[in-house]
């Protein structure tokens, strides 16, 4: 994936999804995306929930707006602990 | 002689002119603060203090911590900002001075503040732990702390926090699907009456400037939450129910913001969810008197302070756009395309110009709201709120 795509992503992740989980990703309206938070959750789970969202709990599907690619390398810096 | 007499005139003038302007800076001038506001820059965790005479910087404060979705409420006198930031911290800003002069972590994680109608009380709204918390604004000491725990026995996020005329404050329970209204007095212990299962996730909320009605939008449902506060006996009932018709309900990427700038020509506008619309209902009757088509999902539509017009901004991907519209004919009567990430919009205390913060383009633009001129441009880092102290003689703000 191209650094700048990257780079887009996080701001993404940081601004849009932080808009919900919190900027530094410590929790909000949604809970904190750290990777002790994350920590024992299957990758392909998280995965799904980013992609299909939970609607009827304020969490939103990505699907529309990010690749499957997108989202596994979130996924990836999520529980690297890209929050901390 | 003669030039040389007028060169020593205008270099001397010059330099008095000059010793006047640093000894004004120096000695802190007396000025008012009624044309000063702030820009939260959230990544940096700084501010700027502006005025919106002039549409000009005096300069930063730093140090405020995690200030995503920061917001801010005036002292009555309109010289202190309290900055409750999502770390916890509540912080008191001097905008004259540009100094915090005091800053104290209350909680983990806070949205939201409100001021008492006599000014003495804060009260901040808390997600986790879930409650409100009410501070002295002379020092910051923690007066009471209430725990938002719901008829479900768990503590709820609390959103919608807003002051009610006497010592009072009115907010709502996210999980719980509530709304308490609490009443507190150095005297006795705090009073609260709570209303249970008002609607799902009721996720903000407002009270109209005459202190009157508290709107609570809901995100579990399409219907908005109204109490009416001169007969709080009562109790809730519902508005706009079922508005968006049995259409599907779009993805909602941002959560709008209610506050009590909606209401004009007897009329109340509010952002739908999960609809690209704008609601607007009579405020005698309460029915619904038309869905305005905007472009996305809105987050924003403030009223102008004269009322004659209403702004509209969209959530995340459409938050490059402004729509305007037109409040006697309720059509969409221009649209800006501004720039990337447009978190808040702020009018001018007689809303002459309009301050819009570009978060993604790091910058404020200031536009004219009659001829939708932009007439000034700020540099500011990664800006979200803008808060001018004409907030600070308004209930609900
Ligand atoms: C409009 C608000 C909102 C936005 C924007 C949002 N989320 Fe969420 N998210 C939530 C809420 C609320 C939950 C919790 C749902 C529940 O379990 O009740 C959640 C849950 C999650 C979970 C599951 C966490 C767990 O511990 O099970 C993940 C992962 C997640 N979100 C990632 C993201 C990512 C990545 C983005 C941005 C691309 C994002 N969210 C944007 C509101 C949001």
């Amino acid at each position: 994936m191209e650094e700048r795509h990257q780079q887009e992503l996080l701001h993404l992740l940081r601004q849009d999804c932080g808009s919900c989980h919190g900027l530094r990703l410590l929790g909000g309206l949604g809970p904190p995306l750290t990777a002790t938070a994350l920590q024992g959750k299957p990758k392909a789970y998280l995965e799904s929930i980013i992609m299909h969202g939970m609607p009827e709990q304020a969490m939103p599907p990505w699907k529309g707006i990010l690749s499957p690619e997108d989202v596994s390398w979130l996924v990836d810096r999520l529980l690297e602990g890209v929050a901390e | 002689m003669k030039p040389s007499f007028g060169r020593w005139l205008t270099k001397s003038a010059t330099g008095l002119l000059l010793l006047t302007l640093l000894i004004a800076m120096g000695c802190a001038n007396p000025r008012g603060t009624g044309d000063l506001g702030l820009v939260i820059e959230r990544a940096s965790g700084s501010l700027q203090v502006v005025e919106n005479s002039n549409n000009v910087s005096l300069g930063g404060v730093t140090g405020l911590g995690d200030l995503s979705h920061a917001a801010a409420v005036f002292s009555r006198d309109g010289r202190y900002a309290f900055i409750c930031g999502r770390d916890g911290g509540l912080s008191k800003v001097d905008l004259l001075t540009r100094q915090v002069v005091k800053r104290v972590m209350q909680s983990g994680n806070s949205i939201g503040g409100a001021i008492s109608q006599d000014g003495r009380l804060l009260a901040v709204a808390n997600y986790s732990p879930g409650g409100v918390r009410i501070f002295d604004s002379e020092t910051l000491e923690m007066k009471w702390d209430i725990p938002a725990m719901g008829a479900d026995g768990k503590l709820s996020k609390v959103v919608g926090l807003a002051d009610v005329p006497g010592k009072s404050f009115i907010f709502s329970l996210f999980d719980a699907g509530e709304i308490w209204l609490l009443e507190v007095n150095e005297q006795k212990e705090p009073q609260i009456q709570k209303w249970r299962q008002v609607g799902a996730q009721p996720y903000d909320a407002l009270i109209t400037p005459d202190g009157r009605y508290y709107l609570a939008g809901l995100f579990g449902e399409d219907g908005i939450v109204l109490i009416d506060l001169w007969h709080p006996e009562q109790g809730p009932r519902r508005i706009l129910q079922g508005y968006g018709r049995g259409n599907e309900k779009l993805p909602v990427y941002k959560m709008p913001h209610l506050r009590g700038w909606a209401m004009a020509d007897q009329r109340i506008f509010l952002p739908s969810i999960g609809h690209h619309e704008v609601l607007v209902a009579d405020v005698n009757s309460w029915k619904e008197v038309a869905h305005i088509p905007v472009h996305s999902q809105p987050v924003f539509a403030m009223v102008r302070p004269d009322k004659r017009q209403v702004w509209v901004n969209f959530a995340f991907p459409d938050n490059d756009t402004i729509q305007v519209i037109d409040v006697p004919t309720l059509k969409v009567v221009k649209q800006l395309r501004p720039g990337k990430g447009i978190m808040h919009m702020e009018f001018t205390p007689k809303g002459e110009e309009v301050w819009l913060s570009l978060r993604d383009e790091n910058r404020i633009e200031v536009y004219r709201t009659d001829t939708f001129e932009r007439v000034s441009t700020l540099p500011a880092n990664a800006p979200s709120g803008i808060f001018f102290t004409s907030r600070a003689h308004k209930i609900g703000l």
